[in-house]
């Protein structure tokens, strides 16, 4: 603490520099968020909406029974299978577009490679594409009559001479599960492409500064030890690696829990509400149902996934020390 | 330098280089292949119910969807540039407040020592973990019920009114942008400002003349950011807005989508999402040069 600027204890000057910003964000954030935690413990609903309408009743904790005994009354709601499928649809992504950004890095970062820069600058181009394009993109790529998916697997099928009827994929509402011991949809699948298109490339430019920082007498000395290439890419360029892609996959993973634009736009959570993520069953809580004081409880609830998460990760980037802390 | 020179390294045969070049096009493929198909199906033809076949240039290649997002992209009477400016509104203003209100309440937070500093960044904090779902019922209930009746703008209510869109984005938008431009500051040498100080600037004087013009960057970067995620707004805007003026672009591109391929009108989704994604994606290439310039570490070396 240090560093920080001595000043007299009693001086004003740090709030009101603080003020406006604070007075704003007691107002629209920090009001909104308390007065969220009281509303999680009412009935509130769209009866207590219009002007001069009764207050909500007190229910107690029966909204956070409720979420967590899978007993709301709406389809296909089960707490538990939503909560696991969110964690295994953001650690599958985001273990894929690091092993991906990291190999797609090394190829980049090949001596023998030319047009580096182009490709560089080309593969960056679905992270200027505002989420929501992206997921209608994707969505309309998938469809299953006029998608341009279906329409490059009739094309590659007909090498093969095989039907192009067998090409008719409904990927985003088909029921059945394409590997009948894997329970996830084909919509699942069909969403894992699209944000690998979308992931990989942000993971590739982080990975891609961690290599272009490494000493290259290091391989140089490895070779001259009779390393193998595999033996020093796990001593050197892993080690390397390592201090800038577990804080970014860290993030990664954040981002992609709470990814909502391709659960919402791209398979509406379906079919049958198996690809729904917490968020997207936060935004229809309030928005399609009018559950207003479920959708409280369900934001505190998230609250503590979230915050348990944080915890979790702050271990696991504290337990990944930087390789000058040897 | 000179050891990259020293090339000690056997030089790549040239079957591993074509097999280099042929992997970087292959994976370049797959990251154009969505943005070539969106550019080419937006060539379309109006009449055209669903594309029916993969061409680069369609047949009857036209502009008319251009023409007719331009006029009229959905059934509502509101022209592109109508939702533009509505989106436009939301996204400059939430943009501007956040980075205004953010900087003044960053300067202390990064240089001050005062009473409460650690528990206002543990709540900063917590409140940027929450996604911007989170907050949803709680902002909708309590602007629904403020009717207010201003000079110009009239009566109307604050929920249904972009106004009513801006604050609930500011609400997730001001604490990211005080946290950004915070960890920017941190980044900042003080010596000039200990020389002003020294001098006898006040706090206020120092934070104008030195603080402000030195995270000029990070301001940009911060509004940017802010700029973007205003420009695309959904959650909001969508449960917030009912009357077709206010609708914004995001809302409009939802609208678009239909669920069965003969109820998408592909021509126009296409070169909506195309007009929509331009102006972001073009001010962040000429701004890039600006953004990335390290502006600090110069005024100190100088």
């Amino acid at each position: 603490m240090s560093i920080l600027t001595r000043i007299n204890r009693r001086s004003l000057t740090p709030y009101m520099f603080l003020a406006p910003a604070m007075v704003v964000m007691a107002i629209v954030t920090i009001y909104p968020l308390i007065f969220q935690f009281w509303m999680s413990f009412t009935d509130y609903g769209l009866a207590n909406l219009r002007q001069g309408a009764p207050a909500p009743d007190w229910v107690g904790l029966e909204n956070y029974v409720k979420i967590l005994t899978s007993e709301l009354s709406i389809p296909n709601y089960s707490f538990l299978r939503l909560f696991l499928y969110n964690i295994f649809w953001a650690l599958s992504n985001v273990t894929i577009h690091i092993i991906l950004g990291v190999a797609i890095a090394l190829l980049l970062n090949h001596p023998g490679l030319k047009f580096k820069r182009i490709y560089r600058a080309l593969y960056v181009l679905p992270v200027l594409i505002p989420p929501i394009v992206v997921a209608t993109t994707w969505r309309n790529l998938f469809n299953q009559d006029a998608g341009a998916v279906n329409m490059l697997l009739e094309l590659v099928g007909q090498v093969f001479r095989i039907p192009p009827e067998t090409f008719s994929i409904d990927w985003l509402r088909q029921v059945e599960d394409p590997i009948s011991f894997v329970p996830l949809p084909l919509s699942y699948y069909a969403m894992l492409i699209a944000n690998i298109w979308l992931g990989w490339p942000l993971n590739a430019v982080v990975a891609t500064g961690a290599l272009q920082a490494i000493p290259k007498d290091l391989y140089e000395a490895a070779e001259i030890d009779g390393a193998g290439k595999w033996a020093s890419f796990k001593t050197i360029t892993l080690t390397y690696l390592r201090p800038a892609m577990v804080p970014f996959a860290i993030y990664g993973f954040v981002v992609t829990f709470n990814l909502f634009s391709l659960a919402y736009f791209m398979s509406s959570g379906g079919p049958f509400g198996r690809t729904e993520l917490l968020v997207t069953q936060a935004y229809r809580l309030v928005n399609e149902r009018q559950l207003y004081a479920v959708g409280a409880a369900f934001a505190v609830v998230l609250f503590v996934i979230l915050l348990t998460i944080s915890l979790i990760t702050n271990r696991i980037s504290k337990a990944t020390a930087r390789y000058d802390d040897f | 330098m000179t050891t990259s020179k020293r090339r000690s390294f056997r030089e790549p045969s040239l079957l591993t280089k074509i097999g280099l070049q042929l992997a970087a096009l292959g994976i370049l493929i797959t990251v154009l292949f969505p943005i070539i198909w969106v550019f080419s199906v937006s060539l379309s033809p109006l009449n055209l119910i669903r594309p029916d076949g993969l061409n680069l240039i369609p047949k009857d290649a036209t502009f008319e969807a251009y023409l007719q997002v331009i006029e009229r992209p959905t059934s509502n009477p509101v022209s592109f540039f109508e939702l533009a400016f509505n989106s436009l509104k939301i996204a400059g203003g939430t943009a501007l407040a956040s980075v205004g209100l953010g900087v003044l309440a960053a300067y202390p937070l990064s240089r001050l020592a005062f009473r409460g500093r650690t528990f206002i960044m543990l709540v900063i904090l917590g409140v940027l973990m929450l996604p911007a779902v989170a907050t949803l019922a709680p902002l909708f209930v309590t602007l629904n019920g403020i009717k207010l009746d201003l000079p110009i703008l009239g009566a109307f209510n604050l929920r249904n009114s972009q106004l009513g869109v801006g604050i609930a984005i500011v609400s997730g938008a001001l604490p990211f942008a005080i946290w950004n431009l915070k960890g920017y500051l941190d980044t900042i040498p003080r010596e000039l400002e200990e020389a002003a100080a020294v001098d006898g600037a006040s706090q206020a004087r120092i934070f104008r003349s030195i603080v402000l013009p030195l995270a000029l960057p990070a301001i940009a970067v911060t509004g940017f950011l802010g700029f973007i995620s205003g420009w695309t707004e959904f959650y909001y805007s969508w449960m917030f807005l009912t009357q077709p003026r206010d609708f914004t672009l995001a809302m409009a591109l939802s609208a678009m989508t239909g669920t069965y391929a003969s109820a998408i009108p592909w021509p126009l989704v296409s070169a909506f999402s195309i007009m929509l994604t331009l102006p972001p994606a073009i001010v962040y290439l000429l701004s890039q040069r600006f953004i990335t310039s390290g502006l600090a570490v110069g005024s100190v070396k100088g």
